[in-house]
C-alpha cells in the first residue's frame, strides 16, 4: 500500500485551513479567534509550499500569519475591559454574514472550476506533483522587466514590449502604503492635540 | 538518495517516506543535543563570569549530563493550569512556539547540499517562521489570566515586532552583495578564506555585522533585551504561570531560536561551512587527492558540517556571555534603540552597500588596477569570488 504523499498533505492543509476558518466564526474569544485564524492562514502557506510556490509561502507566513500577530495585540488592547472578551452577534447580522459569504463562495467556485484542466477529473487523477523549481530568482528579474516565463515563446528578444515587469506596480503600492502611513500619523497628531486643549479627564472616571 | 534506497527497499514510496524520516529524526536530534548543550553552557558560562564552578557532580567531571537531570527534574514537576487561564490556549501556546523555533532548521543547510528541504527562497523563510514564536508568547500571556503575564507578552509583541524590521533591512545587506537568497548559494559564494567573507565584503556588511547581531539578540529576547520575561519587574514575564514541562517547551523554544539566528548569521557574513582558513582544500591539494572525488567531497562536507556547528555554536556563546555581562535596558531604551538607531543605521547600510556594490562591481582593485588585473583575477576563480577577494585584499 502506497500513500500518496502529496494528496495526503493536500487534504490535510485543506481541512486544516477550512475547519479553523469555521473556528473562527463559530468562536465567541477574540483572542481564539486569532488563534484559529492563524492556524488557518498557516495551513493555505502549506498549500503553497505543497504547490511548489516557496516564496509565496514564506510571504503568506511574513504577512498575514505575522500580520495577525499585530491584529492580536491590537484586539487585546483595545478591547479587553474584562478578562474575557465575549463577541455577541446579533441574528441580523449572522444573516447579513452568510449573505456576503455564500456569494464570495459562489464566485470563487464559479472562477476555480472555471479553469480548463480541473474540469476533466483524469487530469487531475494523474497530475504528478509539482517538481520544486526556483521560485524567487524569477520573481526577482521579473520586478525589474525580464519576465523569464515569457522568454522562451518570444523570439525577438531584444525588444521589450510586452516584458513589463512588476516594478511600476509595486511602486504604486508602496506609494499607496506611504499614503496611509503618513495619513495615520496625521490622524493621531490631530487627536493628541485636541485633547490637550481639552482638559484632561479626572483619573477617577478612567474606564477600567 | 531516495532512488538509492528504493534499490534495497524495492519501493520508491517506500524510500520516499524513510528518506523525509530521516531528514527530520536528524534535523530534530541535532537541535535538540545542541538545546540541551547550550543549557549547561548557560549555566557554566554564568558560572565562570560570576566566579563560580556551575554544575560539578552531575555526570563526573564538568557536570556534563546537567541537562539530563534537569529535564527529568521538569518532566517529574506538577503541571499547574491557572483557574483564570484560558485552558486551550494554556495548552497550546507552548507549542506554537516550539513549532516556529525547530521549522527553522528544516531549510537551514549545515553543509554545501546538506539540507532537509532546499528552499529557493531560503532566507526569507527563516525570517519569516523565526517571527511567529512570538505567538506563541502572546497567546501565553493573554491565556494565562495574569497581570504579569500580559505585560510580558505586549512587551515581547511590541519588541519582535520593532525589531523585525531592522533584523530584515541588515539581513538585506549581504544578501544584495551576494545576489541571492538562497542559503546555499550564499554559503558557496564565501569559499576560499575569511577574507571572502561577506562581513569583510566592503565596510558596509561590516556595520551591518553589528546591527543584525544587536537585533538578533533582540529578537530572540535575550538579555539585555529580555523585557518580556524580565524577572525584576515581572516576576517571570509570560512565563510566570508555567511550570514543568510546558515552561521546558519554551526554553526549548528559546535555545533553538538562539541557535537559528546564529546560524543565518554564520550564512550571511561569516562564510557559512567554510572555516577560515581553506584547510580541507590545501590538505587536498598538497596529498594530491582529486576534489572531485565522492569521498573527498563528502569528507569536505563533514568538515564543513562541523565547522558550520563550531560557528552557529559560538555565537551562542557570544549570546550567553552579553547576557551574563550587560544589565538589562528599560523597555523605552529597548525602543529608542531599535528605532533611533538600529533601523536608521541599518537603512543606511543597505544604501551604502548598494551604492558600493555600484561603483566598484568587480571590486576596489580592478577599479584601480584596470580591467587587466580582474581578468588575470577572474581567470582562476568564479568572477564574484575573485571580486571579493581583491575587494579584501584592496582594504588591507
Amino acid at each position: 500500500m502506497a500513500v500518496h504523499w502529496h494528496s495526503f498533505f493536500f487534504w490535510l492543509m485543506a481541512i486544516m485551513a477550512c475547519g479553523f476558518a469555521l473556528a473562527v466564526v463559530f468562536s465567541n474569544n477574540i483572542v481564539r479567534m486569532a488563534f484559529y485564524l492563524i492556524l488557518s492562514l498557516g495551513a493555505v502557506s502549506g498549500l503553497f509550499f505543497l504547490a511548489g510556490a516557496d516564496f509565496l509561502g514564506a510571504m503568506q507566513l511574513m504577512i498575514y500569519v505575522g500580520g495577525t500577530v499585530v491584529l492580536l495585540v491590537f484586539g487585546v488592547m483595545l478591547t479587553a475591559r474584562r478578562p474575557w472578551v465575549d463577541m455577541q452577534t446579533s441574528g441580523g447580522q449572522w444573516v447579513l454574514a452568510a449573505v456576503v459569504g455564500a456569494l464570495l463562495l459562489a464566485v470563487l467556485l464559479q472562477t476555480a472550476f472555471s479553469v480548463p484542466p480541473w474540469q476533466s477529473s483524469a487530469a487531475a487523477a494523474g497530475a504528478l506533483p509539482p517538481a520544486a523549481e526556483p521560485t524567487a530568482g524569477p520573481l526577482g528579474l521579473a520586478m525589474v522587466g525580464v519576465r523569464v516565463e515569457r522568454m522562451a515563446d518570444r523570439p525577438a528578444a531584444e525588444s521589450s514590449s510586452g516584458l513589463a515587469g512588476y516594478l511600476l506596480p509595486f511602486e504604486i503600492v508602496s506609494v499607496h502604503l506611504v499614503v496611509v502611513l503618513v495619513g495615520a500619523a496625521y490622524l493621531a497628531r490631530a487627536r493628541r492635540r485636541l485633547s490637550a486643549a481639552a482638559p484632561a479627564r479626572p483619573l477617577e472616571e478612567a474606564p477600567q | 538518495m531516495v532512488d538509492f534506497l528504493a534499490q534495497y527497499l524495492g519501493s520508491v514510496w517506500l524510500a520516499g517516506t524513510l528518506w523525509a524520516l530521516v531528514q527530520v529524526v536528524l534535523v530534530l536530534t541535532v537541535v535538540m543535543i545542541s538545546v540541551a548543550f547550550f543549557t549547561w553552557l548557560e549555566r557554566k558560562e554564568s558560572a565562570r563570569i560570576q566566579d563560580r564552578l556551575g554544575p560539578t557532580r552531575v555526570g563526573g567531571r564538568f557536570g556534563w549530563l546537567q541537562p539530563v537531570a534537569d529535564g527529568l527534574k521538569l518532566l517529574m514537576k506538577e503541571d499547574l493550569i491557572p483557574a483564570a487561564a484560558d485552558r486551550v490556549l494554556f495548552r497550546a501556546a507552548p507549542y506554537v512556539s516550539f513549532c516556529a523555533a525547530f521549522t527553522v532548521f528544516v531549510a537551514l543547510p549545515v553543509a554545501s547540499g546538506w539540507v532537509a528541504l532546499r528552499l529557493d527562497a531560503g532566507v526569507f523563510f527563516v525570517l519569516a517562521v523565526a517571527g511567529l514564536e512570538v505567538l506563541g508568547v502572546v497567546l501565553a500571556g493573554y491565556a494565562s489570566g495574569s497581570k504579569w503575564s500580559l505585560f510580558g507578552a505586549m512587551r515581547e509583541a511590541a519588541q519582535v515586532v520593532s525589531y523585525e524590521v531592522p533584523l530584515a533591512l541588515s539581513a538585506v545587506v549581504p544578501v544584495m552583495v551576494a545576489g541571492s537568497i538562497d542559503p546555499v548559494t550564499i554559503g558557496d559564494l564565501q569559499a576560499g578564506g575569511f577574507w571572502n567573507w561577506l562581513v569583510f565584503h566592503d565596510p558596509f556588511t561590516f556595520a551591518a555585522f553589528f546591527v543584525y547581531f544587536t537585533c538578533a539578540v533582540a529578537s530572540v529576547n535575550r538579555a539585555p533585551f529580555d523585557l518580556p520575561e524580565a524577572e525584576s519587574e515581572l516576576v517571570a514575564g509570560f512565563m510566570t504561570e508555567y511550570s514543568g514541562f510546558r515552561w521546558r517547551v519554551f526554553f526549548m523554544a528559546e535555545y533553538a531560536s538562539m541557535l537559528a539566528v546564529s546560524f543565518l548569521l554564520v550564512f550571511l557574513f561569516l562564510g557559512a561551512w567554510h572555516g577560515p582558513l581553506p584547510l580541507v582544500a590545501g590538505v587536498y591539494a598538497v596529498l594530491g587527492i582529486p576534489a572531485g572525488h565522492p569521498l573527498a567531497i563528502f569528507v569536505a562536507q563533514l568538515a564543513g558540517a562541523g565547522v558550520f556547528l563550531v560557528k552557529g555554536y559560538l555565537g551562542v556563546a557570544t549570546m550567553i556571555w552579553l547576557r551574563w555581562t550587560l544589565p538589562r535596558l528599560r523597555i523605552d531604551q529597548v525602543m529608542t534603540m531599535c528605532l533611533k538607531y538600529c533601523l536608521p543605521l541599518s537603512a543606511a547600510m543597505f544604501l551604502g552597500a548598494a551604492v558600493w556594490l555600484y561603483a566598484f562591481p568587480a571590486g576596489v582593485t580592478s577599479r584601480l588596477l584596470g580591467p587587466g588585473a580582474a581578468a588575470t583575477e577572474a581567470a582562476g576563480s568564479p568572477p564574484a569570488v575573485a571580486g571579493r577577494t581583491a575587494l579584501a585584499e584592496g582594504e588591507r
